[in-house]
């Protein structure tokens, strides 16, 4: 597993449609999700399928990450669509609808079942939970600490906000209590955490400020569902230049004064010390992405 | 004979000093002589010039077999004259004509009768699409065509390569006496540019148009001192495929994340100062440039001295935001573009000859700092056709493609790496309309090529985010997604020359052999 | 395995392709049409015979619709086309269809 890489984007694409996944990469997100599910005709289940496993096997995606939402437990397609994207080489599947632990670890056990029968190296396809109830808000860290596999929990608000019999709002205080929850348990964890989609392309300044707070808020990014919203959403991510020199000055100092055996040091007029370096480094790496930073202090 | 570029030119076309293609100022300080017209004098007072209908007019004219006849494109989709004349000529009899086009599209496809009928055995045109380009392409045509950008093609009539016998200028307005403009009318397109040649150099200078209005009709594109005859007409044409056609502002994040590249390059070369001049082609993605061109501007806290070229109502947005000081307009592409020419003071109407023509003293395209431009095909040598298909089909226009990119300091292609199947970068381009030699910068979905020539542009780019690749890489990635293209097989019947602006030959196209 | 029943897979959108599938008694017959044709279709014809071969498929009419699609569609689609006429939806060998 890889928790370092950063995913401020997941861009999810219908993979019926042969011309939207040949190469999607173009818009740079960090990582792409085959979708199998929601977005494809049920009568279309198993051409989405098979276009799925050739894209992964035939198309180089440039390094972007892949992964593939697979149809829910409660259909009879999901087996199926883990196969293909093991046998395809997908590095993760993100699973729709996960409610329980048991969830993600009966899922976990499908793909240790396919690594093996595809001859691909075991435990190398992480698996990312998309809660999308109140009970899956309220089994977040338990879904969250469900497996090895498990790299991150995504929050998913269509059915949740119906489920709590919310409205869906542009200010989205209906999902405050849930995104916090979400936040915890993965912080709690150790595993990235994931906002929903926002729906409304037309609307950009909505976009803008959800990303902000989400960002503010302490997620590792947003699942998209245009390629308009992957430049701002880094845009969003990227850290100012005063945020970044202070990163540099941050870590330079500590690096500096860690051999002399001072803990406490005063950098750019504010008190740091080490605790500080996990969130510059975190800070230069956003920045590297974005390439604002360029130094070798990550 | 092989030219500079290895493209072959059978030797029956170099006849008459005719030469091959040999670098693009080959022609620097070439001594040539004008050609002038056979003018029929009017003497005689008289207040109008009018005759009653399109036949009388050719009649009137002296049209005879084997003539040259003009026309323009201005109205675009929506050009009623060519189709008009044409039948009239058709039905008189007339034969083996050649046309002279500005343009020529699916609003002309009357040419194809008269093409397999042997009426016109001759096209010159700076564009050859739809039901003509795939005419042409199948060899009816007696002749093969001569393919000319705006700039070549008047120079072409002004050093005498082309003779104009009779000049057909459809017209927005005009007045009986001649003086004609594409401002107001029925059919308005701002301007007339094309036309400015054909009307001093043409023998015989025919107006058509749908709205007489009284003397005198200044200011004049077409002035009266040139003009036979004026006829009026029902409809010039139809106003609603004037506008439209190529031209759309893109909202497609593909071609957004192109034109923010080429922005991106312009802000970064270098050359991105204030009093800078641009020019952008018309297709989506660098049309779509100007849309980030004002953000760079403000970083950079500069202004734009001119554009020109085909004016757009992005461009006209930012002339009238302050943001561009002078607008040079040699076509009018839509609706804003159209109402703010001449009305707008600094708005101005240039003739393709100040716009392009390498053999004049001051083509502005010689002044440009940057030109933003598509591609059909790119080959790794950074030659650029624009006018014939990769399955061999003419279906493009040079238009301004060679002169502004001969011209501009920085000359930036863009264009998607991979259409549905076909790459557009590869190896060999099916045949070439610009020298490689004139690109800087090649723009595409999938990273950006500089030309290593550019070493100045290479360096300047280097601490940037511009997604640079080599034009070999980009080669490569096309066929690793689209697979490598077979070659197309031609047969010997050579259908095209494509001219480059200074004369030579830069190109020959054949006919295909799957068209049998 | 032998084909049950007639199949179609795929559409009409730019960089997809329609296949349709039919089991007959003489052989395999493909008849292609492609927007890119000229630069393609041999390769196209080469790729489809290719996968028919790795399916077994031997007597069938296949026709094709192709609107610049990549190899990736190209194959996907004449295998979707392929497990719908043999009624074939789960347990896919996956690794053989490469």
């Amino acid at each position: 597993m890889t928790p370092e890489r950063l995913r401020r984007t997941m861009i999810f694409l219908n993979t019926q449609r042969a011309a939207l996944v040949k190469d999607a990469f173009v818009y740079q997100p960090d990582c792409v999700i085959f979708d199998l599910e929601d977005a494809v005709a049920q009568r279309e289940k198993d051409a989405a399928r098979i276009q799925l496993y050739h894209t992964l096997k035939d198309l180089d995606y440039q390094g972007i990450e892949r992964w593939v939402r697979i149809n829910a437990l409660d259909s009879d397609l999901f087996q199926e669509d883990i196969r293909a994207a093991v046998a395809g080489g997908a590095e993760g599947i993100r699973l729709p609808k996960t409610e329980t632990a048991e969830d993600v670890q009966m899922v976990a056990d499908l793909v240790d079942q396919a690594e093996v029968a595809f001859n691909r190296p075991v435990g190398t396809t992480m698996v990312m939970a998309a809660l999308e109830s109140p009970l899956a808000i309220l089994n977040a860290y338990e879904i969250a600490t469900s497996s090895p596999r498990l790299m991150g929990i995504a929050l998913s608000a269509g059915d949740y906000t119906r489920t709590m019999h919310a409205k869906r709002t542009v200010k989205g205080l209906e999902l405050f209590g849930a995104r916090s929850q979400l936040l915890l348990a993965a912080r709690a964890a150790g595993v990235m955490a994931f906002d929903t989609v926002y729906t409304d392309t037309d609307d950009p300044q909505g976009f803008i400020d959800e990303v902000k707070m989400i960002r503010d808020l302490g997620f590792d990014g947003k699942s998209c569902i245009s390629p308009k919203q992957i430049g701002i959403t880094h845009d969003i991510f990227t850290p100012d230049p005063k945020e970044v020199l202070h990163a540099q000055h941050v870590i330079q100092a500590v690096q500096a004064n860690e051999a002399k055996g001072v803990g406490v040091l005063t950098v750019d007029g504010k008190m740091v010390d080490i605790a500080w370096v996990e969130g510059a480094k975190r800070t230069l790496k956003l920045a590297k992405a974005a390439g604002s930073y360029r130094g070798d202090l990550v | 004979m092989k030219n500079v570029l290895g493209r072959d030119i059978p030797a029956e076309f170099l006849t008459a000093g005719r030469e091959v293609f040999q670098g693009q100022y080959y022609r620097d300080g070439y001594t040539y002589t004008k050609h002038a017209p056979r003018v029929n004098a009017q003497v005689k007072p008289g207040k109008d010039k009018l005759l009653p209908d399109i036949e009388a007019v050719v009649r009137a004219t002296g049209l005879q077999d084997g003539m040259t006849i003009s026309f323009h494109h201005h109205l675009r989709d929506g050009d009623y004259i060519v189709n008009m004349v044409m039948k009239v000529i058709h039905e008189l009899g007339i034969k083996d004509l050649t046309v002279c086009a500005s343009s020529l599209g699916k609003a002309h496809d009357y040419l194809v009768p008269c093409i397999e009928d042997g009426t016109v055995t001759n096209i010159s045109t700076s564009g050859i699409r739809d039901e003509i380009g795939e005419a042409v392409s199948a060899g009816k045509l007696k002749n093969p065509a001569i393919i000319r950008s705006h700039g070549g093609r008047a120079r072409a009539i002004e050093d005498g390569t082309v003779k104009i016998d009779v000049a057909f200028i459809g017209a927005a307005t005009s007045d009986p006496y001649g003086n004609a403009s594409g401002k107001g009318g029925k059919a308005d397109t701002g301007v007339l540019s094309y036309m400015a040649g054909d009307a001093q150099y043409a023998d015989k200078v025919v107006i058509i148009t749908d709205t007489l209005v009284s003397s005198p009709n200044f200011p004049a594109s077409i002035e009266g001192v040139d003009v036979d005859y004026v006829v009026q007409v029902d409809a010039i044409g139809d106003p609603h495929k004037i506008a439209t056609g190529a031209l759309r502002l893109t909202s497609d994040t593909r071609e957004l994340l192109m034109a923010k590249n080429a922005a991106k390059c312009m802000y970064y070369s270098g050359f991105f100062k204030d009093g800078f001049s641009f020019q952008t082609g018309a297709g989506g993605p660098s049309l779509a440039t100007t849309i980030f061109l004002k953000e760079f501007m403000d970083q950079a806290n500069v202004k734009c001295g001119w554009a020109m070229g085909g004016i757009t109502e992005p461009i006209v947005d930012l002339f009238k935001a302050g943001y561009i000081h002078n607008l040079l307009d040699d076509q009018a592409f839509d609706l804003a573009s159209v109402a703010s020419a001449h009305t707008d003071p600094k708005h101005f109407e240039i003739s393709a000859s100040q716009y392009a023509n390498p053999f004049n003293k001051g083509a502005f395209v010689n002044q440009l700092d940057f030109v933003i431009l598509g591609a059909l095909e790119v080959d790794v040598d950074f030659n650029v056709n624009v006018v014939q298909g990769s399955n061999g089909l003419l279906q493009g226009a040079p238009g301004g493609h060679p002169d502004t990119a001969a011209g501009a300091t920085v000359t930036i292609i863009v264009a998607p790496l991979i259409r549905s199947r076909i790459a557009t970068v590869r190896t060999a381009v099916t045949s070439v309309t610009t020298p490689g030699e004139s690109i800087d910068i090649v723009v595409t979905d999938y990273g950006v090529a500089v030309n290593p020539k550019r070493t100045d542009l290479l360096a300047a780019f280097k601490d940037t985010n511009i997604p640079l690749k080599s034009i070999e890489t980009l080669r490569d990635l096309a066929y690793e997604y689209a697979g490598e293209p077979k070659d197309i097989e031609f047969e010997d019947q050579v259908v095209a020359l494509v001219e480059y602006r200074d004369g030579t030959f830069i190109d020959a196209i054949k006919k295909p052999k799957w068209l049998n | 395995m032998q084909l049950k029943h007639k199949a179609i897979a795929g559409t009409l959108e730019s960089s997809d392709a329609q296949i349709i599938l039919a089991p007959n008694d003489g052989g395999l017959h493909i008849d292609l049409t492609s927007s890119v044709y000229e630069q393609y279709g041999t390769q196209i014809k080469q790729l489809l015979q290719q996968v028919c071969h790795r399916l077994n498929i031997e007597n069938a009419n296949i026709r094709v619709v192709d609107k610049g699609a990549l190899d990736c569609t190209l194959k996907a689609r004449l295998e979707t086309a392929y497990f719908r006429a043999i009624d074939q939806k789960v347990d896919i060998n996956w690794e053989a269809l490469s």
